[in-house]
Parts: C-alpha cells; sequence; structure tokens
C-alpha cells in the first residue's frame, strides 16, 4: 500500500473562492492510501513546495496528489520538489482543480464534491504507480530551419553564429521571401533589399550554413534531438557548380510568357530564371512546365548560349537525407486569395491590386519600374483610395477572424511614399479602426495624416464599380461623420489579410507539430512558450505561428534560435519513461503492436522464456524506450492486454475510471 | 426512501488526450467557459490510449455518458493515434448501438488546444443529451440474471 | 475418409509427418474429438464425416512446439483461421503439412435433435462417401430421417466457398453450401427499435453460464493469457465481487477479435447454451465491410487489418448515429 500525500492548493482565491479547499482536504482523508492531507495559499510556492518536503520526510510519503492547476501548468514544478526531497518523480499527479473545476463552476457545493471526485481519481491512480527512470538519447548537433525568409535566414544565422551547423530548406529558387518582395520597410522607410541582402548574402557565406533552394522537405521521421529528414532538392536544369549567373540564358530564352512569381504576376519572366537580381544563389531554374524544349522538344537556346556548360535538362530531383537535433519552421504567409471579395472588384479591374502588388509597382525593380501608374492604362493616377482590413477581422467565414496585424503600418508607409515622391496625388484610406502598437508607430502614423495630409475616413467600403471611363467608384461610408461617400479613384489598393503558406499545413502534419484553425502553428504555450512548438524540439519562427511585421519576425527568429541552441548544446536528453512495455509472459509476438507504432519502436526477439517453470523460446515484443513516445496506441492493438503503457498502465486509468463512476 | 424529485445529474467520464483536448478543457477553464460538473476529465496521452474496455468499464460502473476527446485528424500528435482511435470508436459504438444501448450515450469529438469554446460548447451539449436520455440501465444490467 | 487414412500412414511411415492431428470417434455417432494420431495402429479410430466441424487449426498453436511436422487436416473455411494465425506469428507453416479436406456442410446435432430426433444409436448419410440429401438415424424410438441441409451449422449455410487458401495436398470433395444471406440475421437485428434489441440480447446473453467454451475453441482467442485472466485490467474478479467480466465479457471478446475474426462459427457451434455468438463478429465484419471496404481475415497471411490500418477519410464515429 502507498502512503499518499495529498496537497490542497488554494491557488490565492483561484480555486479557494469556489472550491471548499477544508473540506476536500477532510474527505481526500478517507481515501485509501492517505496518510497526509493539508491545503495551502500557494502549493507551488516555495513555501508550497516546502510543505511537500517535509511532509515526504516525516510521513515516509510514497505518492504524491497535488489538486491545484493544470497538469500542463505545474506537473513539472512538482515532480521536480517531490524529486528533491528524494520521491521519484513519477509518484507525483495532479487533480486539476482549477482549469477543470472552480474556474468554470460558480456552485461551491457542486464544485467542491467535483473536486474530491477529480481528488480521488488521482489518489486511486498514485496507489498504482510505480517509480519511473528516464533513458537518454544523444542530439545530433545540427538544425534544420524550414524557410528562407528574413525568420528563416535570421534563425540559421543565430544558430551558426553559436557554432552549430544549419540547413536551410526553401521551396523557390531564391532564399529572401517576402521582404524581398517589399520596397521600403516601416517606420524607418529603410529599402527591404538594402537591409535583407546583407543578411543573405551572411547566410550563404557562412561557413556553418548549407543552404538548399528549390528544394522541400519529404519526409520527417524520429524526435527531439534525433530527427530524420529527407529533403528533396527539386531538378534545377542547371548545373549549380557549373554556373556562373551571367544571365545570359535569361535574357535569350525565348519563352517569355510565364507570370512573375516575384512580382505577384504583374507582369512575365523566361522560363529560365533566378526570382530577383538579388537572387541566392544567382543560379536559374527552368520552369519545366512553361519551358519550350520541355514541353515540345525543340528550343534548347539556354543550352547553347551557356559558356559554362552548365545547362542540364536531365537532372531529376535529388533526395538528400540528413539528421538533425533541431527543426525550425519559418515557412511564411501568403495573402489570401480574393475570391470571398468580389465587392472590390480586384477580379474585374487591374487597377483594383493589393498592398504586395503595390510594393511591387512602387520598387525600382518591378514590373512599372517604380513609377506608380495604372496598370490598365500606364497613365498616372491622381485618386488613390486604400481599403483596410479586407479579409482580416472578419466575423463570418469569407475571411479571417484575426487581425493580420502589418497592414495599418504598411498602409501607413504607403500613403506617405505616394504622398512624398508625387504631391499631386490624393491618398484617401477607409479603416475600422487604426492599430499602431509599436515602437514609433503611432508617430508614423500621425506624420502620415498630419504631414503628409492623408484622408484617413472611418468608415467601410461596401464596393468598388469600375466605371466605363476607367475610374473607380468607391462606394463607403463615413462612420464618424455618419454619412455614405461616393468617391472616385483612379486606383484602389487592397489591405488584403495574410494567412499561413498553404505548405505549412503538410510540413505540421510530418513534423506532428499542431496548428489552429487558422493554419497558424499552434505555440507550446501561448505566453510563456511563444516560439515553442508542443512537439519537442519543433520551434517557430516569424509568421507562421502568427501576424507579425519585421522586427517581431526577426526578434522571434532570434528568440527560435535560441531555443534550438539551447537544445543544441546538450549531448544527451531525458526521453520520456512513460513508454510501453510488453509483458513477456503474456506477449503472443503477433506484431499487431508493431503494426500501429508510428515510431517503428516495437521490434521482436525470440528469447527463452521462463513461464512458471515452463522454459520455451517464445517470439515477444521488445519496445525501444529512445524511439517510444508514448502514445499507446499498441496498448489498445494488443490482444492479449501484455503491451501496456508505463505511467498510464490500463489499471490506473481503469482506477481513475473506477473512482470517477463510484 | 428515494428522493423521487431531485433532478438527474448524470455520470460523465471524459477521456482527453494530453496534446489538443485536454488544453482545449484548460483553455475552456481559463476562459471560464462554464459546462456542467457532471463531466469528470481523464487524461490520456493520445486518443488511441483508450481501450473500449475503458468504456464499458464506466459504463458498467455506472457511468451515464462517456466521451473520448481527441487531436483533429491529421493532427495528431503522434501523427496516427487519432486515426486509429476513430476506427475503434467507430466500430465500438455501432456494436453498442446494435446490443440497443442508447447511441447519444457515447461520442467523440475533436478539439484542438486552441477550442476551449467548442470544448465547453461539446461538454454542455453532451450533459443536455444525456440528460434527456436519463440514467444508463442497459450496460449496467446486460447480463441480468434470471 | 480411407484415402485419407492412407494418405496419412504413408506420410507418418515417410517421416513426413510425425503425427496426424484429425477427429477419433467420440461415445457417441455423432460427437467425434478432435485427437492426434502417431502411428498406424493408432488410426483405426480415425474418423471424417460430417459430424467433424472442429476447426482443427487452433490446435496448430501448440503443435507448432512439438518435434517434426503435424499433418493437420482443415476444411476450406478453416484454412481462413490457420492463415490468420499465421499472420499473427502463432503457427509455425514449416511445422505444419496441410491436408485440405473436402467439406459438404457439417452437422449440427442440436438441429438434428430440434426436429424430435432422439435416442440416436447410429446415423446413415453422414459421411464424406455418402452422397445422399438425406440422413438417416437408427433410434432407440425406431428410424427417423432429417435433409441434410437443414441439419447443418448456422456457419455452413454461409459457406464461404469450397477453396482452400492454404494447403500442401488436397483430399476430397467440397462443396458451396451457401444458401443464405451471410448478413441477414444482422440486419434483421439492425432493424430492430433499441428496446427490440436490448431484450434480444439481453435474453440471449442471460444465457451464459461463462464456461469458456467459446473463447477456447476460437481460433483468434488465442492469447497466451487472456485479458479476462490476467491482472493487468483489473477485468479478472473472479472472486464475484465485480461484475464486469460477466457483463461485458462476450462484447470484449468480440472486440477483441474484432477485424481477425474469420467468421468460422465455432464460437456459435460450441456454446451450450446456444448463444448465437456469431451474431457479435458478424456485426464487426459487416460494419468493416462498409465503412473500410471488403475484408476476408485469413484470406491472406500478408494483408493489413482494418483495426490497425486507416484512411485519413475514415468515417467519424458519429456515423452510427446518423446512418
Amino acid at each position: 500500500m502507498q502512503r499518499i500525500g495529498v496537497f490542497v492548493c488554494h491557488c490565492g482565491s483561484n480555486i479557494a473562492a469556489t472550491v471548499d479547499v477544508k473540506k476536500v482536504v477532510e474527505m481526500v482523508q478517507m481515501e485509501p492510501g492517505v496518510v497526509h492531507a493539508e491545503d495551502y495559499q500557494y502549493m507551488c510556492s516555495e513555501a508550497g513546495q516546502a510543505k511537500i518536503a517535509a511532509a515526504i520526510h516525516e510521513k515516509n510519503l510514497t505518492g504524491i496528489v497535488v489538486c491545484s492547476c493544470s497538469p500542463r501548468m505545474h506537473e513539472t514544478t512538482f515532480r521536480t520538489a517531490a524529486e528533491r526531497a528524494g520521491l521519484n518523480p513519477y509518484m507525483v499527479e495532479i487533480a486539476n482543480l482549477r482549469e477543470h473545476c472552480s474556474w468554470i463552476h460558480k456552485d461551491m457545493e457542486e464544485a467542491t464534491k467535483k473536486a474530491v471526485i477529480l481528488a480521488r481519481a488521482a489518489i486511486a491512480k498514485v496507489n498504482l504507480n510505480t517509480p519511473l527512470k528516464p533513458g537518454e538519447s544523444l542530439v545530433t548537433k545540427r538544425a534544420l530551419v524550414i524557410g528562407g525568409g528574413i525568420a528563416g535566414i535570421q534563425t540559421a544565422i543565430d544558430i551558426a553564429d553559436a557554432g552549430y551547423e544549419v540547413d536551410i530548406v526553401e521551396k523557390t529558387p531564391s532564399i529572401g521571401g517576402r521582404m524581398s518582395q517589399l520596397d521600403k520597410t516601416f517606420p524607418t522607410l529603410d529599402c527591404s533589399a538594402c537591409i535583407l541582402t546583407p543578411k543573405m548574402v551572411e547566410a550563404a557565406s557562412h561557413e556553418k550554413i548549407t543552404i538548399y533552394t528549390y528544394s522541400e522537405v519529404d519526409k520527417v521521421s524520429g524526435f527531439v534531438g534525433d530527427f530524420t529528414v529527407d529533403i528533396r532538392k527539386k531538378a534545377r536544369s542547371v548545373d549549380a557548380t557549373k554556373c556562373t549567373g551571367c544571365g545570359v540564358c535569361q535574357e535569350k530564352c525565348p519563352s517569355k510568357k510565364a507570370p512573375s512569381e516575384f512580382n505577384r504576376g504583374l507582369n512575365t519572366r523566361s522560363a529560365i530564371y533566378t526570382p530577383f537580381a538579388q537572387a541566392i544563389p544567382n543560379v536559374p531554374v527552368i520552369d519545366r512546365d512553361a519551358c519550350m524544349k520541355f514541353q515540345t522538344g525543340k528550343c534548347g537556346v539556354c543550352e547553347k548560349v551557356c559558356q559554362a556548360g552548365a545547362i542540364d535538362y536531365t537532372q531529376k530531383d535529388e533526395i538528400v537525407t540528413q539528421k538533425y537535433g533541431a527543426i525550425v519552421v519559418a515557412t511564411g504567409f501568403d495573402t489570401i486569395k480574393l475570391d470571398n471579395y468580389d465587392e472590390y472588384a480586384y477580379s474585374q479591374s487591374k487597377d483594383v491590386i493589393t498592398s504586395l502588388e503595390l510594393e511591387r509597382i512602387m520598387n525600382a525593380a518591378g514590373p512599372t519600374k517604380g513609377h506608380l501608374e495604372r496598370l490598365s492604362d500606364g497613365k498616372h493616377p491622381h485618386e488613390i483610395v486604400f481599403i483596410q482590413c479586407v479579409g482580416s477581422r472578419c466575423s463570418d467565414d469569407r475571411g479571417k477572424s484575426y487581425c493580420s496585424k502589418i497592414c495599418c503600418m504598411y498602409t501607413a508607409k504607403h500613403a506617405m511614399l505616394i504622398r512624398d515622391k508625387y504631391p499631386d496625388v490624393n491618398v484617401t484610406v477607409f479603416y475600422i479602426d487604426v492599430r499602431t502598437p509599436g515602437k514609433n508607430f503611432d508617430e508614423f502614423y500621425r506624420r502620415a495624416v498630419e504631414e503628409y495630409g492623408v484622408n484617413y475616413i472611418k468608415g467601410q467600403v461596401g464596393k468598388v464599380i469600375p466605371q466605363p471611363d476607367g475610374k473607380l467608384l468607391v462606394q463607403g461610408s463615413d462612420l464618424l461623420d455618419n454619412k455614405q461617400i461616393l468617391k472616385e479613384a483612379d486606383m484602389v489598393v487592397l489591405a488584403t489579410a495574410i494567412e499561413p503558406e498553404a505548405s505549412v499545413r503538410k510540413i505540421a502534419t510530418m513534423l506532428t507539430a499542431s496548428i489552429d484553425t487558422n493554419n497558424f502553428l499552434t505555440e507550446a504555450h501561448p505566453k510563456l512558450r511563444p516560439v515553442e512548438s508542443p512537439t519537442a524540439g519543433v520551434f517557430l519562427s516569424g509568421v507562421c505561428q502568427g501576424p507579425k511585421d519585421i522586427p517581431e519576425t526577426v526578434a522571434q527568429a532570434g528568440a527560435a534560435a535560441v531555443k534550438a541552441i539551447g537544445l543544441l548544446a546538450k549531448d544527451k536528453l531525458m526521453t520520456n519513461p512513460c513508454t510501453a512495455k510488453a509483458d513477456e509472459l503474456m506477449c503472443n509476438g503477433c506484431s499487431t503492436c508493431a503494426n500501429v507504432c508510428p515510431y517503428g519502436a516495437i521490434s521482436y526477439e525470440e528469447k527463452e522464456i521462463n513461464d512458471h517453470g515452463i522454459r520455451e523460446v517464445r517470439r515477444v515484443a521488445v519496445v525501444n524506450n529512445a524511439l517510444c513516445q508514448g502514445c499507446g496506441a499498441c496498448t489498445v492493438a494488443c490482444p492479449s492486454g501484455s503491451m501496456d503503457l508505463q505511467g498510464f498502465s490500463n489499471r490506473q486509468i481503469i482506477a481513475e475510471v473506477d473512482a470517477i463512476c463510484r | 426512501m428515494s428522493i423521487k424529485n431531485e433532478e438527474f445529474r448524470p455520470k460523465i467520464v471524459a477521456f482527453c488526450c494530453n496534446w489538443c483536448s485536454y488544453a482545449g478543457a484548460d483553455l475552456a477553464g481559463s476562459s471560464r467557459l462554464a459546462y456542467p460538473a457532471d463531466v469528470k476529465i481523464i487524461r490520456v496521452p493520445c486518443s488511441c490510449r483508450v481501450n473500449p474496455m475503458f468504456i464499458l468499464r464506466a459504463f458498467e460502473k455506472g457511468a451515464d455518458g462517456v466521451i473520448l476527446c481527441g487531436c483533429h485528424p491529421g493532427d495528431c500528435h503522434y501523427s496516427t493515434g487519432n486515426y486509429y482511435a476513430r476506427r475503434r470508436m467507430t466500430l465500438l459504438f455501432s456494436m453498442l448501438d446494435y446490443i440497443g444501448v442508447e447511441n447519444g450515450r457515447t461520442r467523440v469529438e475533436w478539439v484542438s488546444a486552441a477550442e476551449g469554446v467548442k470544448f465547453s460548447q461539446t461538454m454542455n451539449e453532451f450533459v443536455e443529451k444525456i440528460r434527456s436520455l436519463g440514467e444508463n440501465v442497459r450496460l449496467g444490467d446486460l447480463r441480468c440474471k434470471n | 475418409m480411407q484415402e485419407l487414412i492412407t494418405r496419412a500412414k504413408e506420410l507418418l511411415e515417410n517421416g513426413t509427418v510425425a503425427r496426424v492431428l484429425g477427429w477419433k470417434a467420440g461415445d457417441l455417432p455423432y460427437n467425434p474429438e478432435p485427437a492426434y494420431f502417431t502411428n498406424a495402429e493408432e488410426l483405426k479410430d480415425f474418423v471424417y464425416n460430417g459430424f467433424c466441424g472442429a476447426n482443427l487449426s487452433k490446435y496448430m498453436i501448440e503443435a507448432s512446439k512439438l518435434e517434426g511436422k503435424t499433418l493437420v487436416c482443415l476444411k476450406p473455411c478453416d484454412t481462413y483461421s490457420f492463415n490468420q494465425l499465421l499472420k499473427e506469428h502463432r503457427v509455425d507453416r514449416e511445422k505444419a503439412y496441410i491436408v485440405g479436406v473436402g467439406c459438404k456442410g457439417k452437422l449440427n446435432i442440436e438441429k438434428v435433435k430440434s426436429f424430435g430426433i432422439k435416442g440416436i444409436e447410429s446415423v446413415f448419410g453422414a459421411e464424406m462417401t455418402d452422397n445422399a440429401d438425406t440422413l438417416t438415424f437408427q433410434t432407440i424410438y425406431g428410424e427417423k430421417t432429417c435433409s441434410y441441409a437443414e441439419a447443418m451449422l448456422e456457419r455452413c449455410h454461409v459457406c464461404k466457398g469450397k477453396e482452400h487458401v492454404i494447403y500442401d495436398e488436397l483430399i476430397g470433395e467440397s462443396k458451396d453450401t451457401k444458401d443464405a444471406e451471410r448478413f441477414a440475421e444482422v440486419e434483421k437485428i439492425e432493424a430492430m427499435s433499441p428496446e427490440e434489441k436490448f431484450a434480444f440480447f439481453q435474453k440471449e446473453l442471460s444465457k451464459c453460464i461463462r464456461c469458456n467454451a467459446c473463447r477456447n475453441v476460437c481460433p483468434a482467442c488465442s492469447c497466451r493469457k487472456c485479458v479476462f485472466d490476467s491482472t493487468k485490467f483489473d477485468s479478472a474478479q473472479k472472486a464475484n465481487v465485480d461484475s464486469f467480466e460477466e457483463k461485458m465479457f462476450h462484447i470484449i471478446r468480440a472486440f477483441h477479435v474484432a477485424g481477425r475474426c474469420t467468421d468460422c462459427g465455432e464460437c456459435s457451434r460450441v456454446c451450450p447454451q446456444g448463444i448465437p455468438l456469431h451474431l457479435f463478429n458478424r456485426k464487426f465484419i459487416k460494419d468493416i465491410n462498409e465503412l473500410y471496404g471488403e475484408f476476408q481475415a485469413g484470406a491472406d497471411a500478408e494483408t493489413k487489418g482494418p483495426l490497425t490500418n486507416f484512411t485519413f477519410d475514415d468515417a467519424e464515429p458519429s456515423i452510427v448515429a446518423n446512418r
């Protein structure tokens, strides 16, 4: 029989205001095995932990139940406290009286009753707990960064600077990401390329960094400290070791009709291309769908003009398999599709554009060489209307429920840049709210209004109607003046909501990292562990976790790097001891468990078994504790019940069930 | 003498996977999204840890409803656990229906760590359903001795 | 039968097999029992007739541990069980010499008795060589007859076919005796109201005396130690203080063999209380077929079972309430 101590936490008034903690203490003392019970204001405090330690010594406790907040919050705290006092940490169980009881119930009698039952279940479980000891696993001292935008680049540089090998996998032909498409950046208006390009060069030339562009992650297996990843290097059709980046092939390529991804489809590019001038690596790829050689067999111009002999039409996708200790996801974002917002006439008029398209138009390397002009007729616009929150903060399922966070600031930036360069252009911004928290952000917005004379109207636009003369009639409302507004504009710019890059879903599935309903990766804790995924060894950098601007992205990238470094710096990791274990005497050796194991952790051995005097060689299941992650799939698949999960054993769970249903 | 007019308070066991649904229940708690105290949660590492025996055991010991919550298909922390759980529970529930146990007494719901609202709503609905079904007599008494 | 005995003698004598696993005559003309034979002398007691319903594949678990090969007589439907055991590494293919024996449907003595035929002294028409459609019984009350087909076991009416799915050699003719829909009985129950369903199963299961005959005969219930005998689940509470095993045994047993049960029908055949236990297994089989695609356990020894497999878009459990 265990000697169990029960510690009921008031959590200030969080628990005690709804649960009669004294009553809980009184009731649990009647439970089998309980030899000690007490309550305290804050069990997680040093004084609270000292009480636990004291009771362990004085009452020779063999098991502990802490009735407190969620085990996801303080299980580790109490386990560590128990361990310090000489008790095996796995002899501690938590009854969740806060999140699952006091916070959701109002009636004290009812909540107290439930609290007692939850405590009983935990006591019933502890009665069957056994001391567990974590194993050890080695750490591969190499990190993988998925995504080569500013987030991925910054994370990679920071990890590499700490002395660890880093690989960046980027699916497009160049690193740089969304930031490379931007013209200027708020709130200082530096040129985006001017601050990004040096970072790209630094990453590319760093001796610890390997960059795989035009590559994707194909497969991920393993676990924290020991991931094995297959990287698919898509066929570039250009030998990177020979290419000098002279650019002649792109000039001479006769097929120039493919829409330029980099310029958001506003103009075209050649079939053999580098996305932009500063691309890293400066090695083009052949877009096989657009290339005449691949489509018809007739052409081969690039091969002829390439003096380095780098063109290779026979290249095939190549799989690189590499081991990593840590993986950082930095897959970034894209703007949403505007199919659900046809009232803004995006599909009807070339002069209705997204803000990201405006970035390309304003950029000297963009489709209009940086001249602000209407894409329909090339004319200089005089009236520009910006519409905020297109698809953001949406209450129905047409768009996104969240605030895209960056639009208010970039619209102020666009308005300011346009008014600065073209004082003859009137700029009107329709907004729901202007949100400018951030260092020097509100000052920036006020400058747009006060110094640059940008006309901000609080109100939404109902419709944009293209006129026969090419103008755009904007129907909106001014909520402050309470009137309808009809405005003729030459261009309309939509602050389109951002969403996680579509590929993140597949990556999240491969990494078994959880993802929220908006496809943003979930962090291990929204406040306290914002750059870690709940999946150990997977870290989050940049917008894949939630909308962010550049400074925030860079800060988070650095934080993710630090977390990854913290992991890589360890030689060994303690493994979760709550792993599956087969009872050799009962095992049928039927392989059913191995069939459902997602980690390949179960193998079979022909073993001599002494079954109550009967000695025979039997085929029995053996679990590799370093591979087993403790999901328990095998335990249910096992017909004989010989496979059990330590820490969540059949008997323990049944004891909880019995205690609750008693 | 039993108290006749006392409101029926069902016993409900909710198995929640550690990674999504238990966290979703925590979020429901920290967001103060109330649901009846009849629901008691048992934490399991994954929905695939839930043996049909646990569910039958609960019923046999007097539970009126059993609900299993796990990560959404595709989001399982262990990649595939909830897919196995889905098949097992579908077959088990079908069997219970076949032997005449009211099929509202069992339920599977996928609740992510971000879905505190869904967790609370699900529990409210489920308790409502069980209250309407009343006390579970059948599974406790499948093999009454004549 | 003579051909079978001759061949068995031959294989024993030339050392191919060390023993023969078949049936020997029982103390009544209709209850032959599974038996081992190790020499020609013993083979004198060997019988194989319409009453040899027992599925011998499960005996191969123990026979696989013995020295030398065992000649095992398997009917077409028994070979599915053997394959399933092979898939689960419970039998050793190298230790088995499978003689696929012919089958024209096996008889259910309880059925015969239900026709009012009692006090049986001898039977004619049950031998493999007999081609009669009628069984003739010499009873203490005189001669009685009944139709062979009507006296067949339930499982023979939904016969899986006359093909053996695994064997070393075949002896004797087989006949596909299927004359009923496999899932008709299950469908009938499915169509009942919850109250009727419950009443039906409560009535049937209340007959159970927990003799474990179903478990002992079932080739899928081949665990070294049954969960109901193990302390690992707190489900084995023989002291009668706990009623879990009493109440849930059959549902849990059916679930444990779901996806592995070949529908051999032995459980129903051996139940001394006449509980139609196959109705549980067949319900699972029907659901599996409908939800996850046609699956016959034991059709081969490789295909993944439906409960150790999945697809991304499997039906949700709510389908049960919504269909």
